[in-house]
């Protein structure tokens, strides 16, 4: 175990001093690209504050999609993210086959879908300085 | 951003030198000052300067914008000298374009494909024509005004002389499939991950798309960061580099995406309804707008913005560009394909 501050309070430190001194010195797009190294930090910070909750919910849902719901999650972060994503490629298959156009299943799709855009949207929440220029 | 990209490189010289020989007139006589880059991505370059041609006893001073390809690169944002023809076409009908005087494909002019048109006055940052008080008139007729523009621009005829050689789906297929299908192909060779949302969204669009109703010039990239005002409202409509000829309805669903209303609750662009853009479009057109087509092009707009995010943020990945921004922006496809559930559930 690593002494405090913890990572999330160096983060925090790295933000205040991107938005506090650096951000004000400068101008034009350098100022830009400062505030949005300064967001990248808030996602960071959000992502290690609500990774394992997001993770765990992703699997549940997709446990009960694919009908694997006996199924242990990987202890390891590392390994529960492959198996979220092999679980994840499956889903699309099946989409792509059509198992979703239409029934029950599709309702249950769109909703755990809707779940985990919601736990990404927490996450990345957008940005009010990419906002500002002229879109994607 | 290249290493050169914020610089001036000799353009200003070698402008003067090319407008001089371009008017007959003598390298002295044309004088080019001014110079500053103004905005522009990976695809293109947009600088501001003044120009003073001396002839017949006068001198005549033109502010102008300098539109060019980034030099040494390919640029992926279309022809510019089809662009030149499209904004000429453009002007003749009736649309706010500036006018073009000067270009050339030429590559060893300026290192890359160029041409010169008219610096109009006013403003393009969306934040401000959606939050400034100065601009409150122009806002709350802008959807009109937006919608009575494009009717003028759908109305161009597509036989005219300046206009061939623009992308078009072949004649038998529908333009709303075809641009689906070329999503979705761009999401397959460039994702790096799954996204079922967007594979969702892909059969949702295919069993919706329309056919239209006729074909025409369509702009491509018709939302409020392309349109320059000022207080009175419209004063141009800019960056006509994806113009192709497909189905108009596209350009209304485009102008109403989710990621051009920067946090409004009005749909058109951020400073309208829907009602208010596709009456004036009507009045101007005469012709109906299909509400189904509409809210396919809209809903599609956001497919189309989720590819956006997902080729930025490959850029980063490949290690091609090493900017922050990029890196950034692959986290926002989220935002595109939260929409699309809300077409998906039938929300929207």
């Amino acid at each position: 175990m690593n002494d405090r501050p913890s990572a999330s309070e160096l983060l925090a430190a790295v933000e205040r001093f991107l938005e506090e001194a650096v951000v004000p010195a400068l101008d034009g797009p350098v100022r830009f690209h400062a505030r949005v190294a300064a967001n990248v930090v808030r996602i960071v910070a959000r992502e290690i504050e609500t990774d394992e909750e997001h993770l765990a919910r992703e699997w549940d849902g997709l446990s009960v999609l694919l009908g694997a719901e006996g199924e242990e999650p990987p202890r390891d972060r590392a390994a529960l993210r492959e198996s979220i994503l092999a679980r994840n490629e499956e889903l699309s298959r099946r989409i792509r086959a059509g198992d979703a156009d239409t029934g029950a299943w599709r309702r249950a799709v769109l909703e755990h879908l809707s779940r985990t855009a919601a736990d990404r949207l927490d996450v990345s929440q957008p940005p009010r300085p990419a906002r500002e220029r002229e879109g994607p | 951003m290249g290493a050169s990209a914020g610089r001036g490189d000799g353009i200003s010289e070698r402008v003067a030198a090319f407008v001089a020989q371009q008017e007959g007139l003598d390298a002295v006589r044309v004088r080019a000052s001014q110079l500053r880059r103004l905005a522009g991505g990976a695809s293109r370059e947009i600088w501001s300067l003044d120009l003073e041609l001396e002839r017949d006893g006068g001198v005549e001073r033109l502010p102008l914008v300098l539109r060019r390809d980034p030099p040494g690169r390919v640029g992926d944002g279309g022809d510019r000298g089809l662009e030149r023809r499209v904004l000429r076409a453009a002007l003749a009908g009736g649309v706010p374009v500036p006018r073009v005087h000067w270009g050339s494909g030429d590559a060893s002019l300026l290192g890359s494909p160029f041409f010169l048109m008219d610096r109009v006055a006013g403003e393009t940052l969306p934040r401000r024509l959606l939050r400034d008080e100065r601009y409150a008139a122009a806002r709350a007729a802008m959807a009109g005004e937006l919608g009575a523009i494009l009717a003028r621009i759908h109305a161009l005829d597509l036989a005219q002389a300046d206009l061939a050689g623009l992308a078009a789906p072949p004649r038998d297929r529908s333009p709303a499939r075809a641009e689906v299908e070329r999503v979705a192909a761009g999401v397959r060779a460039l994702a790096v991950e799954p996204h079922p949302v967007l594979d969702l969204a892909e059969r949702w669009l295919l069993e919706r798309a329309p056919e239209p109703q006729r074909r025409a010039l369509v702009h491509g990239d018709y939302r409020v960061g392309n349109v320059l005002f000022d207080e009175t409202g419209v004063r141009a409509i800019l960056d006509w580099e994806l113009a192709h000829v497909g189905d108009p309805i596209e350009d209304l669903g485009w102008l109403c995406t989710r990621a051009w209303r920067f946090g409004s609750p009005l749909p058109a662009g951020g400073v309208g309804t829907r009602e208010a853009l596709v009456e004036a479009y009507e009045a101007a057109s005469g012709s109906k707008v299909d509400r189904d087509a509409l809210r396919f092009w809209e809903a599609f707009g956001s497919y189309k913005v989720a590819l956006v995010f997902i080729t930025q943020s490959r850029v980063y990945l490949d290690g091609r560009v090493r900017s922050v921004e990029l890196a950034s922006l692959g986290r926002r496809t989220v935002e595109a394909e939260d929409e699309l559930l809300r077409f998906l559930r039938g929300e929207a």
